[in-house]
């Protein structure tokens, strides 16, 4: 897709990556015995560390060092560039069939995972793989699989729920909110909840507003749960595997115009930090925020920004629960302008939640109001056009940069 | 066995019948099917008739096997002295218990939603004893008891009960949220309903874990019992898991409560067919229905279930028909309840039948039920004082278990994970 291509292309940072921007932090991580032991040795990757300021290709390459190489030698001499190339979805499903291989409790549950291979083919092939129980077909019945998710996860299974699509997990709040929330301090710490919960959200092309929804502001007042955006290949892969390997429930959300994007990723395993969020494009003048399929229409706008003189630094959060203060504030610090580009409606989204949390802590370095692109708080109409008019479009990124920087 | 292989299920019927097995001693369900008695039930026990089919497990059961004798026989107790007076005490435990929450509810010690399950002992006793440390149990908010039969110590319930930090949940769940990891008592749930598919869940890993993970025993499968009452039964998430278990063929026994009332609504005001047992084939499963009030019936029924669910042959429906003597929560005024219901019931206490039944089988002595009346008394007296002199949550507490992994809290301004702030572990950070 073009816009992964032109993504790639102004990722390139301008200036040399100054050196603080590497997280030292990294080293305590990968040191402290238990995240050792969690990510049973693979290396956590902080994806902001980019030494090299090459390409996404480099990116994860030169940062593993002792990763365990999954693919061997016969990937890389295929090609005469490292790494391999896939889609979104087949990056997911890399990901998800890895920790499955690694880990015999990882097991996946939803409707049509099975024998259909999932609606957007994510667990293709899996069932053949796995057999029926560890990719399991369920009836139409999201509150009740929820909760069957969540007490296998207490009782030492590590399940993935798939929402065909995250609409349909609106279903399944009770069990989401009361049980994969709550239980873990209900029960005084005794019970984990070791859950994912996946699906594809997001408005799509005219899939009419029940399968538009962006249920991210909705859970995201849930304690106990942690909520991540997936993004690129690179990614998709990379938080699949941390989440599954972590021991709080996540929410995984996907995009359904996203599944179809081609990157080429490092044969060696890595696993990304759940936390953490993704410098996109280093800049100057001002900090863009964004996630999910909004990072696209902002990196199509940040061309015609550059074109015009701007130099925007483009933040993917990833981590829209909890919010990378880390990243998000170094940023501000430096460009002191800040601009939220999301698909959630206006009223009580992530980027509402986003802008408290900068005025809380960095109101001092603000040189401007930050302003917050939305959705409309407008059911997603199915007309294409009222579609568009819905989401945010990249000269409305355009135009509230050029306002931010007057 | 017979008796639960019959899935066959006769029309249903219009016409009240009295079933053939019905003996003198046994007690009559009373699901009429005429308009009429929607508005009024008689409990009288003489003018009594029953619809229910003729394979009542209870009855045939034990009319039909000769290894079990009737348990109105007197000549051959239906079960050995060391299991009577263990049923005996976990009963009288978990009476003695839930009268000592009312008083001490009253006395400012214990707050919010209480609700007691005085009256229905014969049910947590009669299923949970057979069960083995691995074996789960889920309940509702109604749930000391059970977690009391699973072995949770008096004192650990009654801190929780207290909101104290020696609490089994450490004080953060409370009369509503009992769990316990290491006796496998996976909840306390607010809302009916949720915890059937948790239960269904941990069912799901029993099977996951004999057949993908090839951890067998050779007992047979971990059993997970769900506990839940009338009002549940016209829940989605009741009927979903009826059918999610029965076409895995999960190891669970879901285990209706069935008291009659959910809050203030009868079971005959909220629900089409009030016969809950009749639900399980609907789906697959054997559905059976007993005298909840007896905990010997409902031993009986628990042992085949488990042994059916031990075998890998999938999940059962048990309605146990019985009654809470107070009301449905210590807030409850109960004004709706008439007074003859509550006597028809109240004449069937559990733990008052099995009593009788000891002393007539010779299973032991008055004074030495007496004794286990007076051991039960000062072991929730010492739970009281337990709770009495634990210490109460320090804010240091406020924090520790949102997350298994405190990483969850994310990354602070200051590049330093949250839960690495010295704040965090006083419960005063910024979070």
């Amino acid at each position: 897709m073009a816009s992964l291509q032109m993504a790639a292309l102004l990722s390139a940072p301008s200036t040399p990556v100054p050196s603080d921007r590497v997280r030292v932090g990294s080293l305590r991580l990968s040191a402290s015995s238990s995240s050792a032991a969690r990510n049973g040795g693979a290396l956590v990757v902080r994806s902001e560390a980019k030494v090299s300021g090459g390409g996404a290709s480099a990116r994860g390459l030169s940062l593993i060092t002792h990763a365990v190489a999954e693919k061997a030698a016969a990937a890389s001499s295929a090609d005469s560039k490292p790494g391999h190339e896939l889609l979104l979805f087949e990056a997911l499903r890399e990901g998800l069939d890895e920790e499955m291989e690694r880990d015999p409790t990882v097991c996946v549950m939803g409707e049509d995972v099975g024998h259909y291979g999932g609606s957007y083919k994510v667990t293709k092939g899996l069932a053949t793989k796995y057999g029926d129980l560890r990719v399991l077909d369920t009836p139409i019945a999201e509150n009740s699989f929820t909760g069957m998710g969540i007490g296998s996860a207490m009782t030492g299974l590590r399940p993935v729920v798939e929402g065909m699509n995250m609409g349909f997990l609106l279903l399944a709040y009770n069990q989401i909110s009361n049980n994969c929330g709550m239980l873990h301090y209900t029960s005084g710490g005794q019970f984990k909840i070791p859950i994912v919960i996946r699906g594809p959200g997001g408005v799509g092309r005219q899939l009419g507003a029940e399968h538009s929804q962006r249920l991210e502001s909705y859970f995201q007042s849930i304690p106990g749960l942690q909520m991540v955006a997936c993004s690129t290949p690179y990614n998709a892969k990379g938080l699949m595997k941390a989440a599954i390997r972590s021991e709080n429930p996540v929410v995984l959300f996907e995009h359904v115009l996203l599944y179809n994007l081609k990157e080429r990723i490092p044969d060696e395993e890595y696993v990304l930090s759940l936390e953490e969020a993704e410098m996109v494009r280093p800049g100057e003048h001002v900090t863009i925020l964004t996630y999910s399929r909004m990072r696209y229409h902002v990196m199509q706008a940040a061309k015609t920004l550059v074109n015009k003189g701007y130099d925007p630094e483009v933040i993917d959060i990833r981590s829209l629960k909890p919010f990378d203060l880390y990243t998000i504030g170094n940023s501000i610090k430096k460009t002191h302008r800040v601009l939220i580009v999301e698909e959630c409606m206006r009223t009580g989204g992530i980027g509402a939640s986003l802008r408290s949390a900068i005025i809380d802590n960095f109101w001092d370095y603000l040189d401007a109001p930050i302003l917050c692109l939305s959705s409309q708080d407008v059911p997603t109409p199915y007309a294409g056009t009222l579609e568009n008019w819905t989401v945010v479009q990249p000269e409305q990124i355009v135009a509230a940069v050029e306002q931010l920087c007057k | 066995m017979a008796a639960f292989s019959a899935v066959k299920i006769p029309p249903p019927q219009f016409t009240t019948v009295r079933s053939s097995s019905q003996r003198p001693g046994s007690s009559p369900a009373h699901f009429a099917h005429s308009p009429s008695a929607f508005n009024s039930i008689s409990f009288g026990s003489a003018k009594s008739v029953r619809s229910r089919p003729l394979f009542a497990v209870s009855s045939d059961v034990v009319s039909s096997d000769k290894t079990k004798p009737a348990s109105s026989s007197s000549s051959n107790p239906a079960v050995t002295r060391e299991v009577a007076l263990e049923l005996y005490e976990d009963m009288v435990l978990g009476r003695a218990f839930e009268d000592m929450c009312a008083q001490m509810y009253y006395r400012g010690k214990m707050f919010g939603f209480v609700h007691l399950y005085n009256g229905q002992e014969a049910v947590s006793t009669g299923f949970i004893k057979l069960l083995n440390q691995s074996d789960k149990v889920v309940s509702t908010y109604r749930d000391h008891v059970h977690a009391l039969s699973k072995g949770v110590p008096s004192r650990e319930v009654m801190a929780e009960l207290f909101g104290k930090a020696t609490g089994c949940c450490r004080g953060q769940g409370g009369s509503m949220h009992m769990f316990s990891a290491a006796h496998n008592v996976l909840g306390g749930f607010a809302f009916i309903g949720e915890g059937i598919p948790v239960a269904t869940g941990a069912a799901f890993s029993a099977k996951y874990h004999h057949e993908v993970l090839k951890q067998s025993k050779p007992e047979g499968l971990d059993v997970t019992l769900a506990f839940f009452g009338d009002g549940t039964c016209n829940n989605g998430q009741f009927f979903e898991c009826l059918n999610m278990a029965q076409l895995w063929k999960l190891p669970i026994i879901f285990v209706v409560e069935n008291n009659l009332w959910a809050i203030g609504m009868s079971h005959l005001r909220a629900t089409s067919d009030p016969e809950i047992w009749k639900k399980g084939p609907a789906f697959g499963m054997p559905g059976v229905h007993v005298d909840g009030m007896d905990v010997l019936k409902v031993r009986e029924v628990a042992q085949e279930a488990i042994a059916r669910a031990r075998r890998g042959e999938g999940p059962t429906l048990v309605e146990c028909e019985t009654y809470r003597f107070r009301g449905h929560s210590l807030a409850d005024p109960d004004e709706l309840r008439k007074p003859d219901e509550k006597a028809h019931y109240a004449a069937r206490d559990p733990i008052i039948a099995l009593k009788k039944y000891i002393i007539e089988h010779g299973l032991a002595s008055e004074s030495e039920l007496k004794s286990i009346d007076k051991k039960i008394d000062d072991v929730v007296e010492d739970a009281v004082e337990f709770a009495d002199s634990s210490p109460l949550p320090p804010r240091t507490q406020l924090l520790e278990n949102v997350f298994a992994d405190p990483k969850g809290f994310g990354i602070g301004p200051d590049g330093k994970y949250r839960c690495e702030d010295p704040l965090f572990t006083q419960g005063t950070a910024q979070v």
